[in-house]
């Protein structure tokens, strides 16, 4: 199953290798993975997804984050009402004849033109991940010249609809 | 006891203080001094370019320093010392190869959870990254088997992260810290600041050692109406020094004790609720128990494979109480009905506090004594067949009354160990488990008899694991450490020997070695007395007047090369299915 898992820092060198080192030597596969400064610039925050088998692969994974010295505090937010964001470049080719319809096709993603060539043209989509998937998929035919995603970052929201059950210990 | 040669010298070197004008102190006079902060008494070590400032700061500023031949002697001397007596042990070791060097002993003290320090020369910071002579990324190499480590950056930052690195070693559960020091942080003038800190300043780290009420109470429910309660006591008992508190509960509740490997003596070898270690090679009643109890209560230990067997058939009618200070080790690998995350000794008293009613375990305990009469550890020995290994162990046991320090290798001889020596005390056996790192047992034995002077230290160990490590045989010469070495020769490496016997078809690639040193001889070399025994008469003799003596001696004994380590727990299958529990 498919996790989002948020991940407090402390500000340290070598936190992230730390982090990513205990997923790979605990046989967790990650699927994503962004860092960036918090509110606190000594806090950074990591936003994983993660591939886990099952309930106590998962309490383990979380309890092994939560044991290194320098995590603050860990969180699988997968369950609860959350804001998903990713953002995505796709350099697609575009010569003058078909960018009229490419465009009418991105138009609907709200996807911003950030370059434009003679025969390609750059755009930067943001959503959740299926969003930016659909917006691939449909620019495929046209060809991909160049493709770069950040990987989700993901918050969670004011309003919660229902509490998640808590892990036995955690 | 001990004739502290090295103090002699030590004090040669100690030079008078000349100048009253205040000095300015660098990095490497901060570390001495921070450390001379922590009471560290004996530090284990080796020099090199890298650590030169440090090594001169320790001229300047004299600790009791060991110096190993090899690095890896000086961590396991240093883990030997941190296991009986409870403080941390702390290392130095240059950049590239000391670094490197002390590695496999930083593994095995994370799986074996030995507080220590080890502080790692590096190159300084301006050529870091450049592969500049003697670099290595200790951090790199050593982030999955510490449990933190460091490198300094700003001199400034030196006694805080020393300070956080003791505060992290020895408490929650026990690990090993890495400090890595640039060159030029260990010469770099230390100019404290407004901002200076000393404190320890750790936000991610709280560990929890006060157990939950509610789950206290849950468990002392669970004790007084189980009719097959079970404990399983592992180290964690040692390093929280809960042995009293363990005690106390089995007696009170009239609940038996297994052991794992590690936690052997938390209970007296021959206290009658103990059971006998279980495991792998454990005893028959004692996983047995494990399999028949309705209530397993695991007390610091963490549900190792060598311990559960196959897991889908361990236990299986036991609800568990699992009390563990490491929150991630609970339902790692058993499901866990009733999670007590704190530590053991004031989780024991919390139970026992509860002074719940007593259960009737007299029914179980009587079906437990008959299976230990009708199961009991055996060996057949015969004059024909020569020198039994467990012959040897148990004349250690008689000669030494039980109190001795015993620590051992990896193999047979480990397992003998285990199953025939009967600890009186807590606190005396040092082995490496999780890991199974042979030239362990040796250097380890010395750290051990630094830190019990007093106390008679017995190494077992095999011919195999001795012969990775012998080189410290140079600190028993020196300082006439009074280490007792007893080699259960086999001319093998007898635990694979035994596994190429049992499942691949007696066939024997590269598990024996024939050709061997003489063991007599080499002591000699070292100026240590040699024996060398080949029958159970003369092990009555000779072992006893070896063992008495106040000198370091190496014991060779000549034992029968196919003995093998019974009963068993084959791999995959379940404790109750072990195999070679009686004689054919
Ligand atoms: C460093 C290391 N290498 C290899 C092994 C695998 N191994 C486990 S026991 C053993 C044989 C040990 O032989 P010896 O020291 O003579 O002890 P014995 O089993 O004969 O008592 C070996 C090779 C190990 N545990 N550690
Ligand atoms: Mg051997």
């Amino acid at each position: 199953m498919k996790r989002i898992i948020t991940v407090s820092v402390v500000n340290q060198s070598g936190v992230l290798n730390r982090v990513t080192g205990l997923l790979m030597k605990r046989q967790f596969n990650i699927e994503s993975i962004t860092v960036g400064h918090t509110e606190q610039p000594q806090i950074s925050k990591m936003t994983f997804v993660v591939n886990v088998e099952d309930e106590q692969k998962l309490e383990q994974l979380l309890k092994q984050l939560q044991k290194q010295v320098d995590v603050l505090k860990v969180n699988d937010i997968t369950e609860k009402s959350i804001v998903v964001r990713e953002l995505a470049l796709v350099k697609v080719v575009a010569p003058p004849t078909v960018r009229a319809e490419i465009n009418s096709i991105v138009e609907p993603f709200r996807a911003a033109t950030i370059d434009t060539g003679k025969n390609v043209v750059t755009f930067q989509v943001t959503g959740n991940p299926e969003k930016i998937d659909a917006f691939i998929d449909l620019l495929k035919p046209y060809g991909i010249k160049d493709l770069t995603r950040t990987g989700v970052t993901a918050f969670v929201r004011e309003t919660q609809k229902v509490h998640t059950p808590q892990l036995s210990i955690l | 006891m001990m004739k502290m040669t090295v103090e002699e010298t030590e004090q040669l070197h100690e030079e008078p203080e000349t100048s009253a004008a205040p000095q300015q102190l660098d990095g490497a006079d901060v570390l001495i001094q921070t450390l001379k902060k922590h009471q560290v008494e004996v530090v284990f070590g080796y020099p090199g370019g890298a650590v030169l400032p440090i090594y001169d700061a320790l001229h300047k500023n004299p600790i009791r320093h060991i110096l190993a031949r090899h690095e890896q002697g000086a961590i396991h001397a240093a883990e030997g010392y941190a296991r009986v007596s409870g403080k941390v042990g702390v290392v130095i070791a240059t950049s590239g190869p000391g670094a490197t060097n002390v590695v496999t002993g930083i593994a095995d003290a994370m799986m074996d959870s030995i507080p220590l320090v080890v502080f790692t020369g590096q190159v300084a910071t301006t050529v870091i990254g450049t592969d500049a002579f003697q670099e290595a990324d200790i951090i790199g190499i050593t982030q999955p088997i510490t449990k933190h480590n460091y490198q300094v950056k700003d001199v400034a930052d030196l006694p805080r992260i020393i300070n956080e690195a003791f505060h992290i070693a020895s408490t929650g559960r026990p690990g090993p810290v890495v400090v890595d020091i640039p060159k030029n942080m260990a010469t770099g003038i230390f100019i404290p600041t407004d901002e200076t800190s000393y404190e320890v300043n750790l936000p991610g780290y709280q560990p929890t050692t006060t157990p939950n009420f509610l789950q206290i109470q849950k468990a002392a429910l669970a004790i007084s109406t189980a009719k097959q309660p079970l404990i399983l006591a592992g180290a964690g008992i040692l390093f929280s020094k809960a042995s009293d508190q363990l005690v106390q509960l089995a007696e009170k509740y009239q609940i038996p004790v297994t052991n794992t490997l590690l936690g052997l003596g938390t209970i007296e070898g021959n206290h009658p609720l103990f059971i006998g270690m279980a495991g792998m090679h454990g005893t028959y009643t004692a996983n047995m128990a494990i399999q028949t109890c309705d209530l397993l209560i695991n007390v610091g230990a963490r549900f190792d494979d060598r311990l559960t067997g196959n897991l889908a058939h361990f236990a299986p009618n036991a609800k568990v109480i699992h009390i563990d200070i490491d929150p991630a080790e609970i339902g790692k690998n058993v499901p866990t009905e009733i999670p007590i995350v704190a530590d053991a000794k004031e989780a024991l008293q919390a139970l026992l506090d509860q002074n719940a009613p007593n259960g009737n375990t007299a029914a179980w305990l009587e079906s437990l004594q008959i299976n230990q009469r009708e199961y009991p550890l055996f060996y057949e020995a015969s004059e024909e067949k020569g020198l039994l290994p467990q012959q040897v162990v148990e004349l250690i046991h008689e000669y030494t009354n039980g109190d001795a320090v015993v620590t051992t290798d990896v193999g047979q001889h480990q397992m003998w160990a285990a199953q025939y020596y009967k600890f009186n005390h807590p606190h005396n056996w040092v082995t490496s488990g999780g890991l199974g790192t042979m030239g362990f047992g040796f250097p380890a034995a010395i750290g051990a008899q630094l830190a019990k002077p007093e106390a008679k230290v017995v190494s077992i160990v095999g011919d195999a694991g001795f012969q990775m490590t012998l080189q410290e045989l140079s600190l028993l010469q020196e300082m006439r450490i009074p280490v007792k070495i007893v080699i259960l020769n086999n001319q093998a490496l007898g635990m694979v020997r035994q596994w190429q016997e049992t499942f691949h078809g007696e066939r024997y690639s590269h598990s024996l070695i024939p050709v061997q040193p003489d063991f007599v001889k080499l002591a000699a070399a070292y100026d240590l007395k040699g024996y060398k025994i080949e029958t159970f008469e003369d092990a009555k003799v000779q072992l006893k007047e070896a063992l008495a003596s106040d000198e370091p001696v190496l014991i060779d004994c000549r034992v029968v090369q196919k003995e093998k380590v019974y009963p068993m727990v084959v791999p995959g299958t379940a404790l109750h299915e072990m195999i070679g529990v009686k004689p054919e």
